[in-house]
Formats: structure tokens, C-alpha cells, sequence
């Protein structure tokens, strides 16, 4: 974790995606999912990518957390150039400097909640730093079910535990497809203004995946994509704004 | 429904390929035995057709050849006789008994117990109708022999050579008049045949002039039954003379007796190799069932009755057995035609013949694959059969509800005890009421233990997770929650391995034990360094008894040599033995008396005939000896009873001139400096370097009596292989439906940094754990039962102590583990390579 003061934390960029393209299939069937996409996540800032579905939002966040390959361009996590790494590697980079947080919880159903949050740390040979670990879950709420399972856990509870798995190993950046996508709206908020309050007063560095404009209300920028290419951006976003701007989109794909 | 349950089939044919598989071999072992009986007994049927086809008649004699007052057998006035009726083409007269040869090495040529000698009876062509002459001819002088043509073979002999060729007296050197090929039995089970001639063969089995047997040859148009009739008054009582189709048909009936035995051996190890196939059937369509909740509550929400889908499982459990019994009949006929060719492989000659493929093997091939798949399916079709219609628009992922097992744990629970109950009870009662006991208490005791395993894989798994999270980390832990996450699915693979082991564990818990038991019984009775006797297990001659006692350093020679008197009219079992020398080979343990009064004409007696018949030392007892002459014989010694002394002992000098033949079992030598090499040649070079005399040393001793044990073992470990390859498909198909429905969860742990070497280990790791503790359970019941059976024999078999093969069970833990590793590369390797993307995006 760097000490660097805040103002000067936000001019540093988490993950950089350069001229990236992801191609599908050949000639006539060919797909393009990405289309020279360049994009920076400043750290310390809640991104959400939003689009149609169908617009490479999730395909975006997946080539840049190191979960899909690309056809061409290039991503970088902090100094490092994912395009040359090979599977170990990138395995080793997503288990020591990401963080994920899923749509369908996706803890394992034989550990326990506490287990579950150290679980990277696990994977790593690490041993959690046990001051951090524990305020994370203080922040999160779960301090009186470290020791139930999953299935003991509601929705809210299983999606708050795998948000703490997120922040627990400190990651560079963490992302999350559609975190709230499985909740109802309360839960769904509790979730967001943890992840809020992760970039606010822990300095981490957030990029969600969304299509819920209350979810996307909670970033400090909203990216948008249509068919492959990021078509617009929102500083600040409220609900009511972010609505405005997919309705312009959703016209102008029904006139175009 | 049929459509859906045919479209069901073919969108799992990945899944229910392990099931397919355990099917078939199962199908193909049981078709494989049934067509290889029938293919044998057939020709075997051919053959005695085929060896009794000349013959007419066949005359029998059943005197007793050791009796001088009696008629040995036919004699030549009664051939002529034979001879003269009308219809009669040929008369062959026949002896026969043991004669074996020598390769150039001087070794005996073929098995001990089917080296035969007989005689050429050539007819009035010069001819004997049972042999084809290939090279030379029969054998006309006193030192001709023929020999048949693979024995010939075998000793590379030509006609002309000299062949060493000794029955129960010395070793005498003939020459090789001719080779022949004969339908004879023996012959063509891989022994050797050795035809002297007549007049040789009468004095060496018989005395001369004599016959045993006589086969008569039909002119043409003859009828075999009337020449019955009017050979029958003319034989002497003690023949009988039966036609040659009847002697044909009772040769294969006989065969077709041992053969049956066989089949049934061989039915019965497929029997357990189906058994364990159920548990991995049941298991993956317990599985299928469960992936297809949706689907199955939708077919309900429109209308399908629950007695439909349960119909639905089963039908497509019936088409999964059908295609497993086709494919496994094919597989098991190869087998039988490979079973064949494997067996002449093994010099076990098997006459030639056709495949039979008659219709048992495959109504049974297809009867046994279709009725055990839908029987397995069974439960999990009533499972599916009970979900309600609404689960249909659930859309959160059915997981598969763990049931209470309480109820399964209190069944489990009760019928373990009742087995354990039994075999206890068997134990302690002993003999065969005790193993009866045994055997049910088994069957319930196997039964409640799979009822159990389920919950006994919790506590139990739960014991080794320390060493699995140890050494091998983040991998380790999760393999060891894993494997215990479906206790029923755990438990049915255990079971598969655990059925498997627990027969291996408890046959070599018992063998082991009454190997050791053996072993110490010849150890503590026998001082002596050699025993020799005959390799077919027959009579020594008293000349090999003379030339060892003149062989030179040897210190101690006493045969155990049977002796035939009576007392109160009935034969006691003794033995003649060298009085003085006889302590010094065998171990003769007196508890009163006088063993040295053995020399002065006393008998010595075992303690328990001694009680029975209420001897003391200094008793007197009447004996009418085998040739009627009467004597007082006056008891000795009375000793320990022992497996190597018969209940009484005799000077052989008492009986030897009572008997006309004595029959020599064994003789035990003790030589100054013990057992070497050199020694050892001493006494084969003064028994007349003897191929028919083998001279044992200790450790053959040990072996004759304990190896046999040995063999068993490894043939039951053979057998038992099925099932255990069974079972190992269970645990591949119970992995591969884990990584199948962990496919979300392997995919994440895969994003948040769990490298392929590890996924691939936890896969590993869990088999490991599953086949693991299968093995373990199965050693436990197994050793149980070794223990259990083992008491019962116990009374037996003196010196009895339970081993615990220690080296074995080990070897087994190890190969169990070894199995998981096996088991788990194919869904190990799918586990890895399972795409990240399609396993964490849901639905």
C-alpha cells in the first residue's frame, strides 16, 4: 500500500488498456467484440463500465483483469504488460495484485465465511494480515458470522463476504461483474457503498461492470460502451443522469 | 416418454460412458465364462466321442490287484473268449500306471500327476487302434517304448535314442521305438504317455498275463449292445463291461461336472464385479437426475405423472444396459476365444473345436446388463419421480437436498450389528455351522457397512485432513471438504472399492495366516533334511528306501510307509516306520512310555487314539495283519499328536512281511552337515538319478504344503481384479460429475489465483481420499472376517495364530491411493482446462 497523499494518488493510473481489440472468429462470421478501445482506471476512483448488452462491457473488463485474451493492442495492470504473460502468470497476477467480486457470489460452499475471505491469502502461501483483514470485515458487517457457511449466509451477506475476499488481499484493483446484479435494492446498496467507501477511505481502485443506473449512480465516472468502442463518459453521476445518457444511446440505436 | 428417454441417452453420452463401461465388463465377464464353458464342454464332448469311437465294448476290472488270493484283473483265457463273439473285430487288452521320463538333463518331462504308462496292444494287423504311429512303431521288445509326440518333443528324442523312463522301481533305459499322437485324455491335458510292451507293461503294473482293461472293436454292421449281452457272462465279477457310447457319455458328463464348477467360480466373481458396477450406476444417474431437475419439473408442470418420469429414468437405464450388453457379449466372447488361446499358452492343451454360441450365454448376457442397470437406476428414478412441479420456475440451481440420514444410519447401524453378531457367534462356534454363521453375518455385515459409509466418511475423512492440508496446502483442504460434500456419493464409490477389498483383505488375512501356521507346523515337526517321494504322488518302491539308507553320510532314514492291520476287525490308521531313526526326522513328542520300545517291537500311539480307545503303555492289543495272519501287539509310547505321524507308529519290520507291496508314501533323510547342494546330489545320484523321485529340501517341504496357498491367493487376486477395475471407473465417474457440477466454482477459484497444478491436485486429492477410505473400510471388514473364519479352522490346524499380513494390507492402502491418482487424470485434466469465462458467467 503506498502512503502517497490522496490528490496525488488519483493522477496515478491502476490499469491502462492501449488501441485494445478482441476479434471473434474469421471472414464472414467474424465478431468484433472490442474495437481499439484505450481506457485508464485511475486509482483510488470507482469506475462502472455501462452498456447495451452486447457492447463488450463485460469482455472489456474481462480482457483487462487478465481472465480472457486479446487480439491486439495492449493492457497493462500497474507496470505490468498482460499481453506477454502466459497462463501461470497471469494466474500468479490475478491472485497476487486482483481482486474479483462476481454477480453470483461464487464463495466456495465448503468453507466457512471467514475461510472464504482469506481464501486468495490461502492460494498465495500469505498469511493475512490479521489487523486488515479484520477491519475489512468490521466495515463489511460480518464479524458475528465468520464462522457460518455459505448457505447459512442471505444473498446480501454471500455478496458482502465476497466483496471482503476482494479487499482482504489488498489488491491493485478489484473488479466486479454486475456485484449487485443478484440483489434486491437494499442489499444491492449496502454492497455499493461498501465498495464507495473501499475507494474513499482505503484508496482502492474499483471497476464494475453494470446496467443498473442507481448501481452505476455510485461511481465517480461512468464509462459507456456501445458495439466495441467507448462512446461517451460521465464525471460525477447521478441515477438521474445516467439514465439520460442510455436513453440518448438506446435512440440513436433505433434510428440508426 | 421413450423419445425422451432415448434423446436423454444420447445428450449424455459422455456422462453415462463410465456406466456403459462398468456394464459391459460385468456383461462380458459373465458372457465370457458362459461361452467359454459351452465352447469347451463341447469339445470336450467331441473328444470322448471321438477316443471311444472304435470302441464297442469296454470291460473294466475292479480287483484288487494287491491281493495274492484274488485274480489281479482279466486274464488273456478271458480276451480269447471275448474275442470269440460273434461280432467282435479286435481285442486289446490294457495296463496302466505311472511312468515318467527323462529329458536329456535327466528332469522329469510334463506335470507329476499325469505322467502315464500303458501298453501297445497291437491287434492282428499289427495295429493298436488308439494310437497313430507319426514316426517308427509301437513298441514289440522288452526295452522299446513309444512315447507320445509332444513328450517326445519336449525331451527333443527321435526313434532310436535311449530314454530313461522310470515307474515305481529303478530307473530303466529303453529305446524310442516310435512316436504316436492318441485322443487319450491325459495326454492332451499336457502329461506324458510312455507305451512299453505287453508283457513289460503286465509285470510293471499288473502281473503278467493280466489285465485291467479290455476294449473290443464292432466288425462292421455289429451291434455294440448285443455284443454287450454276450461279452457280460463271460467276464469274472469283479469287471464290468459297459458300451462304448456309454463310457463316452460319462467321461463328458464327468468333464462337463468339472467345467460346471469352473463356470460357477467364474459366475460368481462376476456376480461381485456386477454388484460393485450397481453403486456406480446408481451414482451417476442419481446424478443425471439431479442436473435435470428443471427440466423433469417442467415435464411434470405439463402433465407427465410421477409413475411417467420414474418410467422415463428407468427406460433410459434399460437402453444404457442394452447397448453396455451388446457391446460386452462381443467383448466376452473375445475373452473366451483369448481365455482359450491364453491357456495353451500356458501348456494347458484344451482339444480343439468350434466356438459355441448357444443361446444361454446371450439371453444372460443381455438379461444380467439390461435387469442390473435398471435396478440400479431404480432408486434414483422414484428420487426423480418426487419432484414437484413448481421446482420448475425456481430459478436459482437445485441443489441436491441432503436428506436427513438419520433413518439410513439407524438401518446402517442395526444390520452392521446383527452381521458383526453373526460372524462373532460364528467365530466362537467354529467348524461349518460356524462358518455358515460366518457367511451371513458377512453379507449383512458388507450390506450395513454400505449403508453406513456415508456417515462414517464425515468422522473418518475428517481425521486425515490434517494431513492433506499439511503438505499440500490450499489444495489439500479443499480436496478434503470436497470429498466430503456428497456423503452418499462419497460413500457409493467408496463401497465399490470397499466390496473389493474387503474379499482381497479377508483372503489374504486367511491364507497368510494358515500359511504361517503351516510353515511353523512343518518347521516344528520335521527334522529332517530331505523328504523324498514320487512326483505323481504315488508309492515309492522299497528298492529307493534301501538305497538311501546305503547312501553315504546319511544319519537317519525312516519312511512313513502305510501299515494295514486290524483291530477288532477294522483297519486302524498306522504308519511303518525305522524304529530309532524316526525321532530323528520327525518330531515324536511321548508323553509316557518308551519311545525306544518302538525298536523292541512295541507300538507307539497318538494321545488322542490312545484316549479314544483307552491304551496305556503296557497294553496289549490283538491285530489281524493285511494277509489274515493274527498277532498281540503290545503298546509303547503314547506322543503328542501330530499333522506329519499317523495315530499309531509300528517298527516296519513287524509288517513288511505281511504285505505284498508296501506302500511308501515319503521318506524323511538326515545327513551329516544338513542340507547343501552336494548332499542333495548324494541322494538323487543313489536313488538312480530318478526323474520320477523328487527330493525335497526343507524349504520345498514348505512350500509343497504352504504354496499351494500361495496360488489360490494369486488366482482369487486375478478374479478379484474386475471388480476392483469397476470400481475404479466409479471413482473416475464420481470425480468427473464433481468437476462437472463444480465447474463454477473451479473457474473462480481459478480467477482469484489457483494455478492449473493445484486445481489439478485438488481433484487428485480427492480421489486419493475417496479410494482411500474405501480401501480402509474394506481392510477393516476384511481382516474381521479373515479373523472370523480363520477361528473356525483354527481347531484344524495345529500351531494356529492370526497373522496380519502387514505387508500386504499396506501394499493395498498404497495401491488404493495409487488407484485415485489413476482415476482422477482424466477429470483432473478436464478440471483444468475448464474454460474460466463459460464457468464463472452465469446463466
Amino acid at each position: 500500500m503506498t502512503t502517497a497523499p490522496i490528490a496525488d494518488r488519483s493522477t496515478l493510473v491502476a490499469a491502462r488498456a492501449t488501441e485494445l481489440s478482441k476479434i471473434y472468429g474469421q471472414g464472414e462470421t467474424q465478431v468484433v467484440a472490442l474495437d481499439r478501445v484505450s481506457i485508464e482506471f485511475r486509482q483510488a476512483e470507482l469506475t462502472a463500465i455501462m452498456g447495451p448488452s452486447g457492447s463488450g462491457k463485460s469482455t472489456l473488463m474481462h480482457c483487462v483483469a487478465g481472465l480472457d485474451t486479446f487480439s491486439s493492442g495492449s493492457v497493462r495492470i500497474g507496470e505490468t504488460e498482460l499481453g506477454s504473460l502466459k497462463d501461470k502468470q497471469l494466474t500468479k497476477l490475478r491472485r497476487d495484485k486482483i481482486g474479483f467480486i462476481f454477480q453470483a457470489f461464487n464463495l466456495l460452499p465448503t468453507l466457512t465465511a471467514l475461510e472464504n475471505i482469506t481464501l486468495p491469502m490461502d492460494i498465495a502461501g500469505r498469511k493475512p494480515d490479521k489487523q486488515w483483514v479484520d477491519s475489512v470485515i468490521q466495515m463489511v458487517g460480518l464479524s458475528g458470522r465468520l464462522g457460518h457457511r455459505p448457505a447459512q449466509l442471505s444473498g446480501g451477506q454471500q455478496q458482502r463476504v465476497a466483496v471482503a475476499r476482494a479487499l482482504a488481499s489488498r489488491p491493485e484493483i478489484i473488479f466486479g461483474d454486475e456485484p449487485t446484479g443478484n440483489l434486491d435494492s437494499r442489499s444491492g446498496a449496502e454492497v455499493l457503498g461498501f465498495l464507495r467507501n473501499s475507494v474513499r477511505e482505503l484508496g482502492q481502485t474499483v471497476v464494475m461492470v453494470t446496467h443498473d443506473p442507481v448501481a452505476a449512480a455510485y461511481a465517480d465516472r461512468v464509462v459507456f460502451l456501445a458495439d466495441g468502442r467507448i462512446v461517451d463518459e460521465l464525471y460525477g453521476p447521478t441515477a438521474d443522469s445516467v439514465l439520460d445518457r442510455m436513453k440518448r444511446f438506446d435512440a440513436k440505436g433505433r434510428t440508426s | 416418454m421413450f423419445r425422451t428417454a432415448l434423446r436423454n441417452v444420447f445428450a449424455h453420452k459422455a456422462r453415462l460412458l463410465m456406466t456403459v463401461l462398468a456394464v459391459m465388463l460385468g456383461v462380458a465377464f459373465v458372457s465370457g465364462t458362459l461361452v467359454f464353458a459351452d465352447t469347451l464342454s463341447h469339445a470336450f464332448r467331441n473328444q470322448s466321442a471321438k477316443s471311444y469311437d472304435d470302441v464297442a465294448v469296454a470291460v473294466t476290472s475292479y480287483a484288487d490287484p494287491d491281493n495274492p488270493k484274488e485274480e489281479p484283473g482279466l486274464s488273456g483265457e478271458v480276451l480269447d473268449r471275448i474275442s470269440a463273439v460273434d461280432g467282435v473285430a479286435g481285442v486289446y487288452g490294457r495296463v496302466e500306471g505311472f511312468a515318467g521320463v527323462a529329458d536329456p538333463d535327466g528332469k522329469l518331462i510334463g506335470v507329476g500327476w499325469s505322467n502315464k504308462g500303458s501298453n501297445f496292444a497291437p491287434g492282428k494287423d499289427g495295429k493298436d487302434t488308439a494310437y497313430t504311429f507319426t514316426d517308427g512303431s509301437g513298441p514289440v521288445k522288452d526295452d522299446q517304448i513309444a512315447l507320445d509326440e509332444e513328450s517326445a518333443g519336449k525331451g527333443e528324442y527321435e526313434v532310436g535314442d535311449r530314454v530313461r523312463v522310470a515307474t515305481n522301481g529303478p530307473v530303466k533305459e529303453y529305446t524310442l521305438s516310435g512316436v504316436f499322437t492318441t485322443e487319450d485324455g491325459a495326454v492332451n491335458a499336457g502329461g506324458s504317455l510312455v507305451l512299453f510292451d505287453t508283457a513289460v507293461a503286465q509285470k510293471q503294473y499288473l502281473r503278467p498275463g493280466y489285465f485291467e482293461e479290455v476294449t473290443v472293436t464292432a466288425a462292421p454292421g455289429a451291434d455294440d449292445a448285443r455284443i454287450l449281452k454276450a461279452v457280460e457272462p463271460l467276464l469274472p465279477d469283479s469287471a464290468e463291461a459297459r458300451t462304448g457310447q456309454a463310457l463316452a457319455d460319462e467321461q463328458a458328463d464327468q468333464i462337463e461336472q468339472g467345467l460346471g464348477n469352473l463356470k460357477q467360480v467364474l459366475l460368481g466373481f462376476a456376480g461381485i464385479a456386477l454388484f460393485v458396477g450397481i453403486f456406480l450406476i446408481s451414482n451417476t444417474f442419481t446424478m443425471l437426475v439431479a442436473q435435470r431437475t428443471k427440466e423433469i419439473a417442467l415435464m411434470r408442470a405439463v402433465g407427465a405423472s410421477r409413475r411417467q418420469i420414474t418410467r422415463s429414468v428407468l427406460a433410459e437405464a434399460a437402453l444404457v444396459g442394452l447397448v453396455a450388453s451388446a457391446v460386452g457379449f462381443a467383448l466376452g466372447v473375445g475373452l473366451a476365444v483369448g481365455l482359450r488361446s491364453g491357456m495353451a499358452a500356458f501348456d494347458m492343451k484344451m482339444p480343439a473345436g468350434p466356438l459355441v454360441l448357444s443361446a444361454t450365454p446371450v439371453v444372460a448376457a443381455f438379461a444380467v446388463g439390461v435387469l442390473i442397470t435398471v435396478f440400479a437406476a431404480w432408486l434414483p428414478g422414484r428420487r426423480a419421480a418426487k419432484i414437484p412441479p413448481v421446482a420448475a420456475m425456481n430459478s436459482v440451481h437445485a441443489v441436491a437436498t441432503t436428506k436427513s440420514l438419520v433413518v439410513r444410519n439407524s438401518i446402517g447401524a442395526a444390520v452392521t450389528a446383527l452381521g458383526a453378531a453373526g460372524i462373532v457367534a460364528g467365530a466362537s462356534a467354529g467348524g461349518d455351522d460356524g462358518r455358515m454363521y460366518i457367511g451371513g453375518g458377512a453379507f449383512f455385515a458388507l450390506i450395513g457397512v454400505i449403508v453406513l459409509i456415508p456417515l462414517l466418511s464425515r468422522p473418518v475423512i475428517a481425521l486425515v485432513r490434517p494431513l492433506l492440508v499439511g503438505p499440500f496446502g490450499v489444495a489439500g483442504k479443499l480436496a478434503g471438504q470436497n470429498a466430503v460434500r456428497n456423503p452418499r456419493r462419497t460413500g457409493a464409490t467408496a463401497s465399490a472399492l470397499a466390496i473389493g477389498l474387503t474379499l482381497v483383505t479377508g483372503l489374504s488375512v486367511l491364507g497368510v495366516t494358515v500359511g504361517a501356521a503351516i510353515d511353523k507346523m512343518t518347521t516344528d515337526n520335521i527334522r529332517a533334511d530331505y523328504m523324498v517321494s514320487m512326483a505323481n504322488g504315488g508309492d515309492l518302491d522299497r528298492s529307493a528306501l534301501t538305497a538311501l539308507e546305503k547312501a553315504d553320510g546319511v544319519s537317519a532314514v525312516s519312511p512313513q510307509q502305510d501299515a494295514y492291520f486290524r483291530v477288532d476287525g477294522e483297519y486302524v490308521s498306522a504308519s511303518a516306520v525305522t524304529p530309532g531313526d524316526i525321532e530323528k526326522v520327525l518330531t515324536v513328542d511321548v508323553v509316557s512310555g518308551d519311545a525306544g520300545s518302538l525298536a523292541r517291537g512295541r507300538i507307539a500311539v497318538a494321545e488322542k487314539t490312545a484316549e479314544n480307545r483307552g491304551w496305556k503303555p503296557g497294553d496289549t492289543v490283538p491285530v489281524t495283519f493285511d494277509d489274515d495272519e493274527k498277532a498281540t501287539l503290545t503298546v509303547g509310547a503314547v506322543y503328542k499328536d501330530s499333522e506329519f505321524l499317523s495315530p499309531v507308529l509300528v517298527d516296519r519290520k513287524i509288517v513288511d512281511g505281511h504285505e505284498a507291496q508296501p506302500s511308501i508314501r515319503q521318506i524323511f533323510v538326515k545327513v551329516d552337515g544338513g542340507q547343501s547342494s552336494a548332499n542333495e546330489k548324494v541322494l538323487v545320484d543313489a536313488l538312480g538319478d530318478n526323474p520320477a523321485i523328487t527330493v525335497m529340501d526343507r524349504q520345498d517341504i514348505r512350500d509343497e504344503f504352504g504354496g499351494a496357498i500361495n496360488t489360490l491367493l494369486n488366482v482369487m487376486y486375478g478374479l478379484l481384479a474386475m471388480a476392483l477395475i469397476i470400481a475404479v471407473l466409479g471413482v473416475v465417474n464420481t470425480l468427473a460429475m464433481s468437476v462437472f457440477e463444480r465447474q463454477q466454482e473451479i473457474g473462480m477459484l481459478r480467477a482469484i489465483g489457483l494455478d492449473r497444478r493445484r486445481v489439478k491436485r485438488m481433484v487428485r486429492l480427492e480421489a486419493v481420499v475417496i479410494s482411500v477410505f474405501g480401501a480402509v473400510v474394506g481392510i477393516g471388514l476384511g481382516t474381521f472376517l479373515g479373523w472370523a473364519i480363520g477361528e473356525t479352522v483354527a481347531e484344524e490346524i495345529p500351531g494356529y495364530a492370526l497373522v496380519l499380513p502387514w505387508d500386504r494390507i499396506g501394499i493395498f492402502v498404497v495401491l488404493a491411493g495409487l488407484v485415485g491418482v489413476l482415476a482422477a487424470l482424466w477429470p483432473a485434466r478436464n478440471a483444468a482446462r475448464l474454460n474460466m469465462l463459460n464457468a464463472i458467467k452465469t446463466e
